[in-house]
């Protein structure tokens, strides 16, 4: 089946401000559904009676939980910019707030708009000439560049790999699907459906996973975790306490003064991060609650999305960590009492704070941020190709359940074989492979002996 | 000596007695031009018509008004319906025939079509002018003048034949390969290449011991391809066919001869399809299989001679034999004709329009293995479209383009058209994005009224289609009015553990559920056999799969609708995508090859990306 099947009549949405973070930022619904679907959202009015080019304060909520106070402006066909009907959402710039809002639309039945999309329904409305498509045209082609190269990239906790793998071996599954349907008289062995189904539950669960990491009310609710991790007395309870501007831990000069793990929320440029204050690590105590700590601390480190690596400038002793090099790639190592003296040799990407000052402390701030934002990708693709893939997920979740239901009513592989492929596109769009029907061809010819 | 034609077609395979017959039948003068009279409509590989997908493409040409189904029908030795234990659209007629009364009844056939005549020779060259072909030239120097020209030269264009290390010219054993049009085409800047394929030996079924075979019987009811009312056999009297197995001394034995292997030793440069391998590619791509199944056809009613499906081969002649002779069964065989090779021309279709008319030459129509295609049932579907294309545009009239949501027959055009192909194509249903709705049982009330409206299929067909379609229909309103009530039905839903009922049920309720069958349900239920005493077994079944398939249906027809919104937005002829900076260059330069006529067709040629297809659209407006 063709992955590039055009939908029309389908409303479209996407952020319309530019990038970057703005107080205020614009969500543009386009398409017959965008009053009502905006309508299940809202909460303060029905916007489906409402005449066109008004504008609505209230509340937007995902389920009960309010996602943030709007401004909604309707535009209805054809006096919009696409000629289609239009719903604008003004809400807070942050960029979290606006992923809900765009996740919610998708959730309501709106489709993440391809580059270029609204301008190009304007055209096709007749709402603009045709010296304007030029235009268009390389803004699709320039977008649809930096999108195919973030796609793959930004898949959370390493999920993609498996979703990969995963995507390939349903393949080998829909092709002897095919292949008993295609060579049934043929001398080849066919598709195990016990297999078949064990296959599927466990894409149903990475698929599960992967919608539950994409949820921003999760986030936003439980933000993105971090742990701070360094021997004892380093400096972790000044630290979060510095960061959160607040006495919140125990601090005292006595090490290993913190034996519970802390937890505190903080909120960076809209983005909330969970921060994990944990035990000063020591190699031997001979205090068994603080090795319980300990050991809590090195779980925590395993689990948390940053790891803030807290080294104290005047400690003189080795403090290797070893431990925490298989975590490498999320950790920050930060140089803390850079105002007492003693140096480091450190790399360019190290911070050097004074936690108890405040020194340096905006600057890990700022760092925290960009790791969790990812700093080479700006905002807006981020979240565009978020909700790219979140509904690209729950459509490979519906596919899923649409084949278990047909392997538990044991229907015929013919039956079945719609929903594998629509389960292979949407999979396809997520790890950037959308040749099915090749694919699974040549699978077919590759590893089975068929033809008389 | 020679009229001026409407039509001319040269080769009188499975494409060119369709292509004459349907250009012949809706009246254009037509002339069917072939090397040997003697050999019309050869089945030049097995003796069979059908199987899975290609069951499909019959039934099609059947409901579009060609002779293939109806052929069959009057030939056939064997019937079964292939994949029944799946769901209606899986299911696919599949025939063994009389060779030899296969080709008899074609020709009847052909005699006995209006407007058409026949001539014996062979053609060398084509007439042009001004781009347009206007002609043929045949071998004995005659210039025959004609409105449109269709190939349909199979593997006869420069075939080299291969058995061993033995080489020589031909187009099937026996019979002299065709040389010229492939020079010339290419002079007028057609762009050709080499194909592959390979037959099995035949042998003398008398010197076969079957008890050491498997017996495959022909089905207890013989449905049969065509729509109309044909004479087949009684079930009684079909023929069997018989499986036997390789095993790994056969293996050892062919492997001897792959030295001398036209194949390994690079003789041959032809590419052969991967669905289709030899026996010696079979063992060697898959070494670990320690054996490989072989069919055993009869060739006819009054022949001894045995078709050895699964043996291509190429090996030298004594290789074949002394390996064979390994087979149970086959211990004493005795052989008529060694298997072999051939290479032979064809043509990229991406050189070719929806109508099979070529872009570079007007008038000129290409269909069959020309086009890189393989199978009976693949090039006679080409020949019936080019046929019919060819009047229509001789007429000057909209030309006959079927969707892939329509038919096979589409899936495949569109597909040899947008994407080419490189090795030689076969249908296979998973090439259908649609195939629930391309069944084998309704392709006559998917095609026939089309073919009506053109001008092909008769009024007969017409008007037995609408008389189905009404049939069906009262079937259905019957069963979803007709309550079953619990007394009456649990006794027999008890005896299939299917769950009872507690209240009265619609009898389309009922047949919903997999375990129960519309002919169950009349078998045992009087009163509803009594309404339906007066239907055809088709309308009822075709009645009880719309019932039973209805969901999967709508999903299907959802999917087209999506699909059409891109079919109908067709791209301007000589569109300049030069002028588009933003298009990738990959999508361009296919752009520029292949001139999509849609933006659908766009959407499917390999190496297009969605953007582009945007861009695409976004320079045409509307």
């Amino acid at each position: 089946m063709s992955a590039q099947l055009q939908e029309w009549d389908d409303t479209i949405v996407a952020i319309a401000t530019a990038p970057g973070i703005g107080a205020i930022a614009v969500i543009r619904l386009s398409g017959k559904n965008s009053i009502a679907i905006v309508n299940r959202l809202f909460t303060s009015k029905n916007l489906e009676e409402q005449p066109t080019h008004t504008l609505h304060v209230g509340l937007l909520k995902a389920g009960v939980e309010i996602i943030d106070e709007v401004v909604v402006a309707l535009y209805k066909s054809p006096r919009s910019y696409t000629g289609e009907d239009i719903v604008e959402i003004s809400c807070h710039g942050s960029p979290f707030i606006q992923q809900q809002i765009i996740d919610a639309c998708i959730q309501e039945g709106a489709r993440l708009a391809k580059p270029g999309e609204f301008t190009q329904r304007a055209f096709l409305n007749g709402k603009m000439d045709l010296t304007q498509a030029e235009a268009v045209a390389d803004i699709i082609a320039s977008q649809s560049q930096a999108s195919k190269q973030t796609a793959l990239k930004q898949l959370r906790g390493g999920f993609s790999n498996d979703l990969s793998g995963l995507r390939n071996r349903l393949i080998e599954f829909a092709a002897l699907i095919e292949l008993e349907l295609d060579f049934s008289q043929e001398d080849v062995a066919f598709a195990d459906r016990d297999q078949f189904l064990f296959l599927i539950n466990e894409l149903s669960t990475v698929t599960d996973k992967l919608i539950g990491s994409f949820r921003l009310g999760n986030v936003i609710k439980n933000g993105v975790s971090v742990a701070i991790i360094g021997k004892p007395n380093a400096g972790k309870s000044t630290l979060l306490n510095a960061l959160l501007n607040e006495e919140r831990a125990i601090v005292s000069d006595i090490a290993g003064t913190t034996r519970d793990t802390i937890e505190e929320s903080l909120n960076i440029n809209g983005v909330i991060f969970r921060i994990i204050d944990t035990a000063g690590i020591r190699e031997h105590s001979g205090d068994t609650i603080e090795n319980l700590g300990i050991e809590r601390s090195r779980s925590n480190a395993g689990k948390a999305s940053i790891i803030i690596h807290l080294i104290d400038l005047t400690d003189n002793g080795s403090s290797d960590f070893e431990w925490l090099k298989q975590f490498n790639a999320k950790t920050i190592k930060v140089y803390n009492k850079v105002d007492a003296g003693g140096s480091a040799s450190a790399n360019e990407n190290d911070i050097f704070i004074a936690a108890k000052s405040g020194i340096g402390v905006e600057q890990l701030k700022n760092v925290l941020y960009k790791h969790a934002i990812g700093e080479e990708i700006n905002i807006e693709n981020t979240i565009i190709t978020n909700a790219r893939h979140y509904s690209a997920l729950l459509k490979v979740k519906e596919a899923l359940s649409d084949i278990k239901v047909g392997l538990l009513n044991n229907i015929s592989g013919d039956l079945l074989a719609p929903d594998i492929k629509r389960c292979l596109n949407y999979l396809g769009i997520i790890t950037g492979e959308i040749e099915t029907d090749r694919d699974i061809l040549g699978t077919i010819f590759g590893k089975f002996c068929i033809g008389k | 000596m020679f009229q001026e034609y409407d039509v001319i077609v040269v080769g009188a395979g499975h494409a060119g007695c369709e292509a004459a017959a349907a250009a012949a039948n809706m009246g254009s003068k037509t002339l069917l031009v072939t090397m040997n009279m003697q050999t019309i409509a050869q089945m030049s590989c097995n003796p069979a018509m059908g199987g899975i997908a290609k069951g499909q493409i019959v039934r099609e040409i059947d409901a579009l008004g060609g002779y293939s189904g109806i052929v069959t029908d009057e030939s056939m030795i064997q019937f079964r319906m292939l994949n029944k234990s799946k769901g209606p659209a899986m299911w696919s007629p599949r025939a063994q025939s009389d060779r030899m009364l296969f080709a008899l009844k074609w020709r009847e056939k052909l005699e006995h079509t209006p407007n058409l005549d026949f001539y014996q020779d062979m053609v060398k060259g084509l007439l042009v002018k001004d781009n347009r072909c206007i002609g043929v030239i045949t071998g004995l120097g005659h210039h025959i003048t004609a409105k449109a020209v269709v190939l349909t030269n199979g593997t006869f264009l420069n075939g080299i034949i291969h058995i061993g290390e033995k080489q020589f010219g031909g187009g099937r054993v026996a019979e002299k390969a065709a040389s010229g049009i492939t020079e010339q085409l290419v002079e007028l800047g057609f762009e050709s290449d080499r194909l592959k394929t390979g037959t099995p030996p035949r042998v003398d079924g008398r010197s076969l011991d079957y008890t050491k075979m498997d017996e495959q019987k022909g089905d207890d009811e013989i449905v049969g391809f065509s729509f109309s009312d044909t004479k087949k056999i009684k079930p009684e009297q079909q023929r069997s066919c018989w499986i036997t197995y390789t095993n790994q001394t056969v293996h050892d034995t062919l492997k001897t001869g792959f030295d001398r292997s036209p194949m390994y030793a690079g003789r041959i440069d032809g590419v052969g399809p991967r669905y289709c391998p030899s026996i010696e590619d079979k063992i060697n791509r898959f070494a670990e299989r320690d054996r490989h199944q072989l069919f055993v056809e009869p060739e006819g009613w009054n022949t001894v001679e045995i078709y050895v499906n699964g043996f291509s081969t190429s090996l030298p002649e004594e290789v074949q034999y002394e390996a064979l002779r390994i087979v149970p069964g086959f211990e004493n065989v005795r052989f008529f004709r060694p298997g072999y090779a051939i290479e032979y021309d064809y043509f990229p279709p991406t050189q070719l329009q929806y109508t099979l008319e070529t872009k570079l030459i007007q008038n000129l129509f290409f269909a069959g293995q020309i086009n890189g295609t393989t199978g009976y049932e693949e090039a006679a579907c080409q020949g019936l479209m080019a046929g019919i294309n060819a009047h229509l545009k001789t007429k000057e009239k909209e030309p006959l383009i079927l969707s892939r949501s329509e038919a096979y027959i589409g899936v495949l055009i569109d597909d040899l058209i947008s994407k080419g192909t490189e090795e030689p194509y076969r249908m296979f249903t998973s090439r259908a994005e649609f195939r629930t709705l391309l069944r084998q049982d309704n392709a006559d009330l998917r095609l026939t009224k089309k073919s009506f409206d053109f001008g092909l299929a008769s009024q007969e067909r017409m008007d037995a289609v609408l008389n189905k379609e009404r049939e069906v229909k009262n079937i259905l309103n019957e069963l979803n009015n007709f309550n079953i009530s619990p007394e009456e039905v649990n006794p027999l839903l008890e005896k299939i553990q299917s769950a009872s009922l507690t209240q009265k049920q619609k009898a389309g309720q009922l047949i919903l559920r997999p375990d129960i069958s519309l002919a169950y349900l009349l078998e045992n239920v009087p009163r509803l056999q009594s309404i339906f005493s007066g239907n055809k077994k088709e309308e009822l079944e075709q009645a009880e799969i719309q019932i039973k398939y209805n969901i999967y249906i709508e999903k299907e027809k959802e999917l087209v609708a999506k699909m059409n919104n891109l079919e109908h937005l067709s791209i301007p002829q000589n569109f300049n995508y030069t002028n588009i900076p933003a298009l990738s260059a990959e999508a361009r330069q296919k752009f520029i090859k292949i001139q999509p006529r849609t933006l659908g067709q766009a959407s499917r040629i390999s190496g297009v990306n969605p953007s582009d297809v945007q861009i695409l659209m976004v320079y045409m407006g509307r």
